[in-house]
């Protein structure tokens, strides 16, 4: 007979305790690091600009100058550059990657559609100083020569499309973006797509729906919310990106009537200016930009993360 | 029955009455299958293109003394020499990244699915795609404030900034394998009498390995590519040297590409072409692995 033991041990070990307390402490103090790191940023980078604020307050936001000379900045072109890139970009990219979304997860032979997928995931691993670069030597002289006078030859009587063309401008910074923005919202909506329950599409080809009807009746119906997060990241990815937009915008301070000039952004302007300060005050002028933009990009990830939770909680936790 | 599917748009359930417009709904099906199709080979034939311009206007450059000296300041206005100091730096650079971001990252990841009561989870994955989506000029910003305008530029400067933006990729994909692990094998450590500690250190922290490895190639897959939080952390190298000091600014190959794609002559163009060929391959060749790697560990774990 071996000996049962009658009772539990009482407690557990001394050294066991020690090593979960210290698991969760380590761990802990790492998660809370996270948060920490948020503030830190935001503490630092409006530290920063303090002496910026100081001197030109919030008609920092409302001058479009850029004068290292007299020291005088201001921030309106660089926000009016950075809307007018992102919009477009946005306007081009969102139905194209829903498009592709749609495309593979709908209508793609299964054999091609893993490769697809692979090949649209590619473009986003593409660094943005070789899509920059590409957009210098490549799109830069395609859009002086062939995009830009085709354009004004149909819409060259709005004001829009008018003036002469260029290699770097807006319009060259917004193609830019709009190829890095693709693969982000395409992603994020094809996840949506392959979760819409397939009684639901049943139901409607069952009504005799075609395959658009099933794909505008239920399909884009059901995900609609979670399209607009994928879109709102897009969006967060194009008023963000830096180096690209440095490279083929033109890096001007002026508000540009023409989508053919030059024009820069919040990052683009920063990212621009790396070389080097003439003063103090530029270089809290830097800081001001980069808290501007780091406002956008907060409120503009908070609301897509928000949009993004809900739809999980409300489509996915349901079922 | 005439229950309409939950979630319909009572005006979408007007599309499925089958009229006259037979045909012009056919035709519209048609053309928004192509559009469909068309965007997707817009897409493929964008990288195509990117691809073959950078391995096309690069491959000229490509030679033995390319990749084994830096550049030389003798040219006048061309380019001499080849981008040693730039790999050297990019690889000091991941590497600094890398030691950085894949503890912390990894802690982040059993904290928020091992430890963490559900809401303080929440609050911290919202907080690591917080990062995710921080713009990395301003990430580069933030480390040159707090390093850089006391301390200057350096590698350290730059890898932690590379960090910052490898940090919550690494953890999310952490905390995704993590979840993956059965609860039985939690349960197994546990009715073992193991403390907690050690059911995750010596069960489930090893069963999750090899995805973790794979989240962290995708990490530097990313961050390997990125100039625009260098610019402020360490951008002010000397290049015709190469340097292993973690101290000093280091050139790096993202930057090498940002620099010579400015200058005026073809011969800087040609460089920044082969060195985005190097980039790329680089950075193409460790995604693909990393994304067929975390396949083959997601499908260990869900079996």
């Amino acid at each position: 007979m071996t000996a049962v033991p009658t009772e539990f041990p009482a407690g557990r070990r001394f050294g066991d305790r020690i090593g979960d307390n210290a698991l969760y402490a380590i761990t802990a103090a790492a998660g809370a690091g996270v948060v920490v790191l948020i503030g830190a940023v935001a503490w630092k980078v409006f530290d920063g600009s303090s002496l910026a604020f100081s001197d030109f307050g919030l008609g920092f936001l409302v001058h479009s100058v850029w004068d290292p000379v007299h020291n005088e900045f201001g921030a309106l072109s660089f926000i009016y550059g950075t809307a007018v890139t992102s919009f477009i970009a946005l306007l081009l990219a969102a139905p194209i990657a829903i498009g592709i979304a749609l495309y593979l997860t709908e209508l793609a032979p299964r054999a091609i559609r893993e490769t697809v997928g692979a090949l649209v995931e590619m473009l986003a691993a593409i660094p943005s100083v070789i899509l920059g670069l590409w957009g210098i030597l490549v799109l830069g002289p395609f859009m002086l020569n062939h995009l830009e006078p085709w354009l004004q030859s149909f819409l060259g009587w709005i004001p829009l499309f008018s003036g002469d063309p260029s290699q770097k401008g807006i319009l060259s910074a917004s193609i830019v973006l709009t190829i890095m923005a693709v693969p982000i919202i395409a992603s994020v909506a094809r996840e949506l797509f392959v979760r819409v329950p397939a009684e639901l599409k049943d139901g409607a080809r069952a009504l005799g729906a075609t395959r658009w009807e099933v794909v505008r009746g239920v399909v884009l119906q059901y995900t609609r919310a979670g399209l607009g997060a994928a879109v709102i990241l897009g969006l967060g990815r194009a008023l963000g990106e830096a180096i690209a937009v440095t490279q083929v915008i033109g890096g001007t301070v002026n508000i540009p009537s023409s989508l053919f000039e030059s024009g820069d952004t919040l990052a683009s302007r920063i990212a621009a200016q790396y070389q080097g300060s003439a003063s103090n005050l530029q270089t809290s002028s830097l800081f001001y930009l980069a808290a501007i933009l780091l406002v956008f990009s907060l409120i503009i990830n908070l609301i897509a993360q928000l949009i993004v939770r809900r739809f999980e909680h409300t489509h996915i936790g349901a079922s | 029955m005439s229950t309409t599917p939950p979630n319909i748009d009572p005006r979408a359930a007007a599309l499925f009455q089958t009229d006259g417009r037979l045909r012009r709904r056919r035709i519209v099906n048609r053309l928004m299958e192509a559009l469909g199709t068309i965007a997707s080979l817009a897409a493929v034939a964008v990288l195509v293109i990117v691809v073959a311009s950078v391995v096309k206007n690069g491959w000229g450059a490509f030679s033995v003394e390319f990749f084994t000296t830096s550049p030389s300041l003798s040219g006048f206005g061309t380019a001499e020499g080849g981008i040693l100091s730039s790999i050297v730096g990019s690889i000091l650079l991941v590497v600094i990244a890398t030691i950085f971001a894949l503890p912390i990252g990894v802690l982040v990841a059993i904290f928020v699915s091992e430890v963490a009561p559900r809401k303080v989870a929440d609050v911290i994955r919202l907080a690591l795609d917080v990062i995710n989506g921080l713009p990395t000029i301003v990430t580069g910003i933030f480390i040159f404030s707090v390093l850089v305008l006391a301390q200057g530029q350096s590698a350290i400067a730059g890898g932690l900034a590379l960090a910052i933006i490898g940090l919550p990729l690494i953890a999310r994909s952490a905390q995704e394998v993590l979840r993956l692990v059965p609860t039985s094998y939690r349960e197994a450590g546990l009715a073992l009498g193991a403390p907690r500690w050690r059911t995750i250190l010596g069960v489930i922290l090893p069963t999750s390995l090899g995805g973790i490895l794979t989240g962290t190639t995708l990490a530097i897959a990313r961050v390997a590519g990125e100039t625009a939080p260098l610019l402020f952390t360490t951008s002010l190298a000397v290049t015709t040297s190469v340097t292993w000091d973690p101290t000093q600014p280091v050139q790096s190959m993202p930057l090498t590409i940002f620099q010579y794609a400015e200058q005026p002559d073809p011969s800087f163009h040609e460089q920044a072409w082969a060195t985005g060929a190097v980039l790329l391959a680089f950075v193409l060749v460790v995604s693909l692995i990393s994304k067929f790697l975390l396949a083959r560990s997601r499908r260990k774990l869900t079996q």
